[in-house]
C-alpha cells in the first residue's frame, strides 16, 4: 500500500502542497486584511513580499561579509521586519491615502501602478536576475526518515519543510492572539466590520489602519522568505506569480477573513499539487504547466457560486 | 422646565450645513440641558438625521456654531467629538456584527484610558439582558438586544448628551416600550439625551422638550405635552385631524 500509493502521495504531492499552502496562507492574510479594512484589492502586496525578502538575503549576505557566519534565512529576516514594514506604510501613505475618499478604483490602479514601480526598483537594486537564496541540496531529515521508516511509511521531509510549517503555525497562534485578545486586534475587525461606526464610535481608524499594514506587511514577508527557503531562488517575479493564488486564497476564504484565508490558502496550495498527481493511469491529471489555472479556476468557481467565500466574508 | 439663564449642554447656533455643494440645513437652533430629553420629530427629509450628523462632523459645517458645554466643537473630526463627550448611537448598522457584545462595548471604550471594568458593569446592569450574551456575536442578536448594545457602546465613554438617531425603528413595540424606558433611565442617571424619532407621540410622551423640523429649519419648540397638543403639529405628524 505505503509502496504503491502512500510514498509517492505523501512524499512528492501531499507535503509540498502544504508547504506551499502554507505560504500562501501567509501571503492571502494580508490582502484580505487590507481588503476587508481599507476596502481594496492591492496589487502590490507581492511586490511587498517580494521585496522584503530581497532585503532578508541582503541582510544575510552583509553579515555574511562581515563576519563570515551565514545565517539561517529566518533570522536574516528579522531586521528586514521593519524594513519591511516601512515600505508597505511608505506605500500606503504617499500612494493610497490621497485617495482614501476617491472611488475604490482609483486606489486599485495606484495599487497596479505601485506593482509595477517597486519591482522595477527592485530590478534597478538587485539586477533581475535570479539570485540563489539557499545554496546545495535540501536533503530530507534523517531522524525523521529512519523513525517513519521503521513503520515502513518512509517520509523524506527536507529540514526547510519543517521551519516552514512551524514557522505558519507560530504566526497562525500569534494571529490569534491579536485579533481575538488584543485591543488594537479587535480594533482591526471593528473597522473591518464598518469603519464608519469605528469612527463614529471614537476608534482611530487611521491608526488601525496602519496596525493593518504593520501585520500584513510582516505576514508578507515571512510568506516571502518561506517561499525562497523553499525554491530556494530570489527573483523579482516570484511576488507577481504569488499574487493570483493569494487573491484564490483570500476569496475562497471570504474577503476580511484572516482564518478564511489560511484555510483557502492550504485548498489552494494543496489543490495545485495534487492536480499534478497521476490520479488516473501513470501520466499527471493535470500537467504541472496547469498548476496556476488551478487557483484560477477555483477563484473563478468561488466568484460565480458563493462570492462571500467559504467563511460568509465580504462581498462588494 | 429649562430656564434660559442655565448653560445648555449642547447648543446648536443658526446652523448651516449639507453633503458638499446641497444644504440640507438652513439656520437651525436647538438646545439640550441637563436631566432632559429633547426629542427631534418632523417629516422625511426634513435633515433630523443630518443635524445629527453635522454635531458629529460627519460633514460640512458652513456657518453656525455646535457648542458643548458652551466650547465650540463646529466641524471637529468624529473620533474627537466623541472623545469630548458626546455619544451617539447612528440608525442603522450601529453594532460591529462580527463582534461579541463585550468586544462591542470594549471598542465603545477605545478612547478610554481607565475604568473600562466599572463601565462594562454598569452597561450590564443598565441592560441585564446583554449580560448573559457577552460572548455571542452582535449579529445573531434580536433587533431590540442589538440597539442596547449600540446603546451600551455608545455609553462607555464618559459622556455628556447622548444622540440617538431613531432608536426604535423596526422594533416590535414591546421592545420599543422597552427602549423608551431605558432612555428615561439614563437621563435619570445625569446623562442628557437628544432623539430623533419617526414615533413622534411615543417620543413627544417620553420627551421632556421637542423639536418640529421642517426643510432644515426648526418650526416648532415645545414641551412634550405642549407639542403633541399642538393642532398643526398634530395634524402634520400625530395622525389626528382638525
Amino acid at each position: 500500500m505505503w509502496e504503491s500509493f502512500g510514498f509517492e502521495f505523501f512524499n512528492f504531492y501531499f507535503i509540498p502542497g502544504l508547504v506551499l499552502g502554507c505560504i500562501y496562507a501567509l501571503g492571502a492574510i494580508g490582502i484580505t486584511l487590507t481588503f476587508g479594512i481599507l476596502r481594496f484589492a492591492n496589487f502590490a502586496h507581492g511586490e511587498v513580499m517580494m521585496t522584503g525578502t530581497y532585503l532578508t538575503w541582503t541582510f544575510s549576505m552583509v553579515f555574511a561579509t562581515m563576519f563570515g557566519i551565514s545565517l539561517h534565512p529566518l533570522l536574516a529576516a528579522i531586521p528586514a521586519i521593519p524594513a519591511t514594514i516601512l515600505l508597505a506604510l511608505f506605500i500606503d501613505r504617499y500612494f493610497y491615502k490621497p485617495f482614501r475618499k476617491s472611488a475604490t478604483i482609483m486606489v486599485v490602479i495606484a495599487s497596479f501602478g505601485m506593482m509595477l514601480v517597486v519591482r522595477s526598483l527592485v530590478q534597478v537594486i538587485w539586477g533581475p536576475n535570479q539570485i540563489v537564496f539557499v545554496k546545495g541540496i535540501a536533503k530530507p531529515n534523517e531522524a525523521v526518515r529512519d523513525f517513519t521508516s521503521s513503520f515502513d511509511m518512509m517520509l523524506l521531509i527536507p529540514n526547510k519543510h519543517f521551519w516552514i510549517v512551524a514557522g505558519t503555525i507560530i504566526i497562525m497562534g500569534l494571529l490569534v492572539y491579536l485579533l481575538g485578545y488584543t485591543r488594537i486586534g479587535k480594533a482591526m475587525r471593528a473597522v473591518s466590520d464598518s469603519p464608519d461606526l469605528a469612527n463614529v464610535t471614537g476608534i482611530d481608524v487611521d491608526y488601525v489602519m496602519r496596525a493593518t499594514w504593520i501585520v500584513g506587511a510582516t505576514c508578507a514577508l515571512a510568506a516571502g522568505v518561506f517561499l525562497s527557503m523553499d525554491t530556494q531562488v530570489l527573483e523579482t517575479t516570484m511576488g507577481f506569480r504569488m499574487l493570483l493564488p493569494m487573491f484564490a486564497a483570500a476569496i475562497l476564504g471570504g474577503i476580511g477573513r484572516p482564518f478564511g484565508a489560511v484555510f483557502g490558502g492550504l485548498v489552494i496550495g494543496l489543490a495545485e499539487e495534487l492536480s499534478a498527481y497521476p490520479w488516473i493511469g501513470d501520466t499527471p491529471l493535470l500537467s504541472p504547466g496547469y498548476k496556476t489555472g488551478v487557483a484560477f479556476a477555483i477563484m473563478v468557481f468561488m466568484l460565480i457560486v458563493r462570492p462571500s467565500g467559504l467563511f460568509k466574508g465580504r462581498t462588494f | 422646565m429649562t430656564t434660559s439663564a442655565a448653560q445648555p449642554i449642547l447648543e446648536i447656533k443658526n446652523l448651516h450645513a449639507g453633503y458638499g455643494q446641497s444644504e440640507i440645513l438652513h439656520g437651525l437652533n436647538m438646545s439640550v440641558f441637563d436631566n432632559e430629553i429633547v426629542a427631534i420629530i418632523g417629516p422625511n427629509g426634513a435633515g433630523k438625521s443630518t443635524a445629527m450628523k453635522s454635531i458629529l462632523g460627519l460633514l460640512t459645517i458652513s456657518q453656525g456654531d455646535v457648542l458643548l458645554k458652551g466650547e465650540a466643537v463646529t466641524n471637529t473630526p468624529a473620533n474627537q467629538v466623541i472623545t469630548k463627550g458626546i455619544a451617539y448611537v447612528p440608525q442603522t448598522d450601529n453594532v460591529f456584527v462580527n463582534l461579541s457584545v463585550q468586544e462591542n462595548l470594549e471598542m465603545g471604550a477605545w478612547t478610554r484610558a481607565t475604568g473600562i471594568q466599572e463601565k462594562l458593569n454598569q452597561m450590564y446592569e443598565l441592560f441585564p439582558d446583554l449580560k448573559q450574551k457577552r460572548k455571542q456575536a452582535a449579529g445573531s442578536l434580536s433587533g431590540g438586544q442589538r440597539q442596547m448594545v449600540a446603546m451600551g457602546k455608545a455609553l462607555m465613554i464618559d459622556s455628556d448628551v447622548l444622540l440617538l438617531d431613531e432608536p426604535t425603528a423596526g422594533l416590535s413595540p414591546k421592545y420599543r416600550a422597552q427602549i423608551f424606558t431605558i432612555i428615561r433611565d439614563i437621563r435619570d442617571s445625569g446623562i442628557p439625551i437628544m432623539i430623533v424619532e419617526q414615533n413622534a407621540k411615543q417620543a413627544l410622551g417620553s420627551a421632556d422638550r421637542g423639536y418640529v423640523m421642517v426643510d432644515g429649519g426648526n418650526r416648532h419648540e415645545g414641551t412634550g405635552t405642549e407639542l403633541i397638543e399642538n393642532r398643526e403639529v398634530a395634524r402634520m405628524f400625530l395622525g389626528g385631524r382638525e
